[in-house]
């Protein structure tokens, strides 16, 4: 008998959605999906505004990582202001946007880590569902629910002091900043009382590197494992192959490692992305132009960027980072639950640039804005937390938004995440009779693993929460199962 | 004495309000010990497994599925908090309402979009997993009864402190001016 699993909503990742499995007659998975459930339109009601309003506007999709979006229609506005492709601003007006960047990195990082997924390491993934979770962590393991609670503060502390606000902030305007650092935010962030100093939270990030290096000796069945498979990778790095979260060219990698992106500049983009739009989700599918539609999927975020860089430019980041690549021979990594790892390594690569910024004087005097030739159009890229964030913006002659297109990070995961879904679906289901709790919270860590902000990904109108639905080959529904039960 | 019940969920909003509740920060831990958790976005109780005490709401709502769960929040929860611009009056998803009917943000987004160059069939996202768009994005108070409204994109996290604190202790609300922003 033929069933049908419908998991909503998914919890524990940011926003909503969906996920529904096809069992056939003998039990095995026939078809899964992720749907995301939610549309907006931001892409058409933008049009018409003010094109400075942009950087505030759009931000709103997502109060997650505001901060990716805040800066990728900021640097997009910068080509439109004539303020060059990334590289044209004052040294001030890029170090305060890239710190503000890194803050907002490291918190959204440790969010997801600590607050969204460890209860799956720390619990198990069949786990008691009344403790896997934030509250359970608290409970269970205190000294690591301070340390989350506190390293969260901080890049909060960092996106306050450079965009004003910690949620939805107004720092980074068309060719620049509108403030400087001072010299309080620098000796509170650089020197605060213990544990809000930075030195405190590189030792930190350290330590959560070494949890999780220590989980994985212990649990390498399920780390190396669970949901693996081979793809392409695409990211930013910087000219010369070093990690830049901030700015960079276009590179991607297939899963043997061989360019399939050539460090290209992503004001053309539309030369070598497309998007594929099905029926069943409101989420796009991207792949590269190159490839095609059905072999042209890529994966993006933190185990995207280990596979595309060849070094991080941070002493403490670099060593992990060797650690990373020497697991695998130098050979691009498709473990999904390294991009946890990965993460972990971005944490320290973070926290390492925000010293170094913190030490230097350009933050706290110079000019804040360049302003050049006006042009109708620009396109502004990012390396958000969850993977490469595209904005491209059209402004007609009255300074209006003619035309809005934006690529989230977690649209660029479609594919890779209803991959994982169908492996994590396969690998816990085919073949089970009665489908547990503990099952359906396996497909949820495959998604988890992606950190996926359906809150971005739903900026088309959108929503993503995780309820089972069991439906025979017909498509009649045998059985409906809540995660809770 | 039991422990006032809490659920918590995000409709039609960006996760802003929530991300302000956890800026709380070292408080988090204080509200841990004052309040039991229900179904909310950031544990794993997907429908509510018994009677709440407050039920706070981020975002308006845009979809069927929104109405549903608006509406399951004031039958299982005595006090309907809703915190941010987008529950109390729409919010920036609302800006659709002015000036950008449904048909042209779904033409814009699939049809019309400079990255969408192979859609030759012309798909516009349409499937029964996928819940009906409503014809434009409503505040939650005009779906159902709310009590409280804290105003904010996103409400201040001493703010929402304050308040959820009151209500918890059964105290009266001490909102000094400076917590109280809209933006």
């Amino acid at each position: 008998m033929s069933k049908k699993i419908t998991i909503e909503p998914v919890t524990r990742v940011e926003g909503h959605g969906k996920v529904t499995i096809h069992l056939d007659d003998n039990n095995q998975v026939e078809q899964s999906r992720l749907h995301i459930v939610e549309f907006r339109g931001f892409e058409r009601f933008v049009q018409g505004r003010p094109y400075w309003e942009a950087p505030v506007l759009v931000q709103r999709l997502c109060g997650i990582c505001p901060v990716s979006h805040h800066l990728a229609a900021a640097k997009a506005l910068d080509v439109i202001v004539g303020a060059g492709t990334g590289d044209g601003l004052t040294p001030t007006g890029d170090k305060m946007r890239r710190l503000m960047h890194y803050g907002q990195m490291f918190q959204s990082h440790v969010l997801h880590f600590f607050h969204l997924a460890s209860p799956d390491l720390l619990f198990g993934i069949d786990g008691d569902p009344a403790l896997r979770n934030v509250v359970g962590i608290a409970i269970k393991h205190k000294e690591l629910a301070v340390q989350a609670v506190m390293m969260r503060k901080y890049g909060q502390e960092i996106i306050k002091a450079t965009a004003g606000k910690k949620i939805h902030g107004t720092g980074a305007i068309p060719g620049g900043i509108n403030k400087h650092l001072t010299q309080a935010e620098k000796d509170y962030l650089l020197n605060g009382d213990d544990p809000m100093n930075i030195d405190k939270m590189i030792d930190w990030s350290l330590g959560a590197l070494e949890f999780f290096k220590g989980y994985h000796a212990q649990n390498k069945d399920l780390i190396d494992k669970f949901a693996a498979f081979p793809s392409s990778h695409v990211s930013l790095v910087r000219k010369d192959g070093a990690m830049d979260l901030y700015h960079g060219v276009l590179r991607g990698v297939d899963s043997e490692g061989n360019k399939v992106l050539n460090d290209v500049d992503y004001q053309d983009y539309l030369q070598y992305i497309d998007e594929e739009v099905k029926s069943w989700s409101y989420m796009k599918f991207p792949y590269l132009r190159s490839i095609g539609k059905k072999d042209g999927w890529y994966r993006v975020g933190p185990l995207a960027r280990m596979n595309t860089c060849d070094f991080i430019p941070s002493p403490l980041a670099q060593k992990e980072f060797e650690i990373f690549q020497a697991y695998t021979n130098g050979k691009p990594n498709g473990m999904s639950m390294h991009m946890h790892w990965a993460r972990l390594i971005e944490i320290l690569h973070s926290a390492e640039m925000m010293k170094e910024l913190l030490n230097d004087p350009d933050l706290m005097s110079g000019e804040l804005t360049v302003t050049g030739t006006k042009g109708r159009e620009g396109v502004g890229l990012l390396e958000a937390p969850r993977g490469t964030l595209f904005h491209h913006y059209r402004i007609n002659n009255d300074d209006q938004i003619e035309m809005a297109n934006l690529i989230v990070s977690t649209t660029n995961n479609n594919t890779p995440m209803n991959t994982a879904v169908n492996l994590a679906a396969k690998q816990f289901m085919n073949g089970q009779t009665e489908i547990t709790e503990g099952m359906m919270n396996a497909v949820e860590v495959a998604i988890r693993a992606y950190d996926p902000c359906l809150s971005c990904a739903t900026h088309a109108l959108g929503k993503m929460p995780l309820e089972a639905i069991i439906l025979d080959a017909n498509g009649k529904e045998l059985d409906r199962k809540l995660k809770n039960g | 004495m039991s422990k006032p019940i809490i659920a918590t969920t995000s409709l039609a909003g960006c996760f802003g309000c929530h991300m302000s509740l956890l800026d709380i920060d070292e408080r988090i831990l204080d509200l841990i010990e004052l309040v039991e958790f229900n179904k909310s976005p950031i544990d794993d109780i997907k429908t509510f497994t018994k009677q709440c005490d407050i039920g706070i709401i981020e975002g308006g709502c845009c979809n069927s599925e929104n109405v549903h769960v608006l509406k399951d929040f004031r039958k299982n929860c005595k006090t309907l908090v809703v915190i941010g611009e987008c529950a109390i009056m729409g919010g920036l998803p609302a800006m659709r309402n002015n000036n950008a009917p449904i048909s042209e943000c779904l033409e814009e987004a699939y049809l019309n979009c400079v990255s969408v160059q192979a859609n030759e069939e012309k798909i516009i996202p349409n499937d029964e997993e996928l819940p009906m768009i409503l014809d434009r994005v409503y505040p939650c108070h005009e779906i159902v009864k709310i009590d409280y409204f804290l105003p904010g994109c996103a409400p201040r996290a001493d703010l929402i402190w304050n308040a959820l604190v009151a209500l918890v202790t059964g105290n009266e609300m001490d909102l000094p001016y400076e917590v109280i922003k809209f933006d």
